[in-house]
């Protein structure tokens, strides 16, 4: 069966995110960027799924910038087959992704469609969720494992007081927990083999999709800090200071 | 306007999050109904009755909403609540997984986990993790919003006496079932309304140490969290963790153990109102955010606390 699976590129995990001075944002300038986490545990899904003989073909598409090919190369590189870049450089947010990747799985019709759960930088959690609802696929969001079995899959899911398995009519929408598995290195000679992989380009225009925004962002702040405070020298003091000073104990 | 509230629940009783949800919807303003969808949920209808400021209880009763499947309650809603001007639901897993399927049968947009409520349309919120803020302002004839409940005080659950409507609307989609689910069964608070949370992290070093927490956490009717860390290591199950992609939480005393205080779980808990850490590296970057620091070996430590507790409580 065929996989297809989305992936953003973000900020990387590891840079420590400035707000603008003008307060118009996030300083995005020079800043090293990456696959977003969550989608490297979609793509490391869909290589063991394959690896499992359960996919036969694993797509990759991207939406964003022309550097986005190079988060697609990296899964190529993982072992993805082939990938789409839908490309523009406006913003695009939740719903608009939603219905730009319908149009990608009206063209492909995989069976499966695997993406990160949230991105970590809009925190948003909602575009595998729209994509299920635009196409009228079940979902199994935030999974800790995938089984495929038959014309189904079961979707171990994680839930506010512990876990939930879910049985999803193929062809389905699942997006990834942290704990779903452990995503790989891509190898060097696996990545000079991804630069000769295929990869189609398209706009929203050509997937006949307004992307125009709906939601506007008036400011970006800083978070209000919290000022470190003392250091206790013991927990006699500890104690002391929660009953006495702080009171809440 | 009127704005329609999701409640959450377990079938049997109310979760303190729809009254916070409810107190989001008190700052937009406007008529309020409370949408209770579950299987054998009456008594959750009644007590959200009573909710303060509630006008009128709509209840969806009906197998096909018993597990809270978002196919089904994404459906429900976005047929319930298309004559609204608002649809509000906590940001726990329930509202994160339906409300994205209710803005897109809408051709709405969605605003995640706000913080604050500027006006009807105007939503802070938090991004990057919780290291930006922004204030984002919808368009649309609908506003679907999910609420981070810990960012608003809830309203009382009792004196209120809003008349309760039964619907016979029954979405079923058809995509998915329930299989099973293992849920963790404690006597302990519920961690993302608890007062007091007591966390661990790798300094823990297994899950049999963690019960020096709970025995700690007992001591003063806390919660048990964990840093991802913990839970990543397979220390305590995944409903423990505390951070960006787990719990928020927001309790008057937030206990941080052998937790180094990655950004990600600053995230989750930085809006207690009093941080202790516990941590032998005195340069953790907990230590920032903690308005009480000790540096000292856990396991030293926190049998100490114990003893101290035991003194005072």
């Amino acid at each position: 069966m065929k996989v297809l699976v989305a992936v953003k590129r973000v900020i990387d995990y590891n840079v420590k995110v400035r707000v603008k001075p003008d307060n118009t944002g996030v300083d995005l300038a020079n800043v090293k960027m990456a696959m977003n986490p969550f989608c490297e545990i979609a793509v490391e899904e869909a290589v063991r799924l394959k690896e499992k003989g359960v996919a036969s073909e694993i797509v990759v598409v991207s939406i964003g910038p022309k550097a986005s090919q190079e988060q697609i190369r990296t899964a190529l590189a993982l072992g993805a087959d082939r990938g789409i870049h839908v490309e523009t450089d406006e913003e695009v947010q939740s719903l608009e992704a939603a219905k730009l990747l319908k149009a990608v799985v009206e063209k492909e019709e995989p069976k499966l469609v695997i993406l990160g759960k949230q991105s970590i930088d809009s925190d948003n959690n909602q575009t595998g969720q729209m994509l299920a609802a635009l196409t009228g696929m079940g979902q199994g969001t935030f999974a800790s494992e995938v089984v495929v079995e038959g014309d189904k899959v079961n979707v171990t899911r994680e839930v506010d007081g512990g876990l939930m398995t879910v049985a999803l009519n193929l062809p389905a929408v699942v997006t990834t927990d942290l704990r779903l598995n452990e995503p790989r290195y891509a190898s060097l000679p696996n990545i000079m083999k991804a630069k000769k992989k295929p990869l189609d380009n398209m706009s929203p225009a050509d997937l006949g999709v307004d992307i125009a925004p709906r939601l506007s962002t008036l400011k970006v702040e800083a978070p209000a800090s919290r000022q470190a405070g003392v250091k206790v020298a013991d927990v006699a003091e500890l104690v002391d200071k929660l009953k006495n000073e702080a009171k809440v104990i | 306007m009127s704005i329609l509230v999701i409640a959450e629940h377990d079938n049997s009783s109310l979760k303190q999050a729809t009254l916070n949800v409810v107190a989001a919807a008190k700052a937009i303003g406007g008529d309020i109904d409370v949408l209770v969808a579950g299987e054998n949920c009456g008594a959750v209808a009644e007590a959200a009755a009573k909710a303060e400021g509630v006008n009128k209880v709509l209840v969806a009763d009906n197998a096909a909403y018993g597990h809270f499947l978002g196919e089904n309650l994404g459906e429900l809603v976005a047929e319930v609540g298309k004559g609204y001007s608002h649809i509000l639901a906590a940001a726990g897993t329930v509202g994160k997984d339906f409300m994205p399927r209710v803005a897109a049968l809408l051709d709405v947009a969605q605003v995640s986990d706000i913080m604050r409520v500027e006006s009807e349309d105007t939503f802070v919120r938090p991004i990057y993790a919780g290291n930006a803020i922004a204030t984002v302002k919808s368009s649309d004839s609908i506003k679907v919003v999910t609420v981070r409940p810990t960012a608003f005080d809830p309203v009382a659950g009792e004196g209120g006496s809003a008349a309760v409507e039964q619907l016979d609307v029954v979405k079923d989609a058809g995509l998915s079932q329930f299989v099973n689910e293992e849920l963790a069964k404690s006597d302990r608070p519920d961690l993302a309304s608890a007062g007091i949370v007591v966390s661990g992290g790798r300094g823990m070093q297994n899950g049999d140490n963690f019960k020096m927490l709970e025995q700690v956490a007992d001591l003063m009717g806390a919660a048990v969290g964990a840093s991802r860390a913990a839970v990543d290591a397979g220390f305590v199950p995944n409903d423990m963790q505390v951070g960006q992609t787990g719990k928020i939480v927001a309790p008057q005393l937030y206990i941080a153990v052998g937790i180094s205080g990655a950004i990600q779980h600053l995230a989750g808990m930085s809006d207690s109102k009093v941080i202790v850490a516990i941590n032998k590296d005195e340069e953790a970057p907990i230590f920032q955010v903690a308005d009480y620091g000790l540096v000292a070996d856990l396991f030293e430590a926190v049998p100490q606390l114990e003893e101290e507790l035991k003194k005072v409580m």
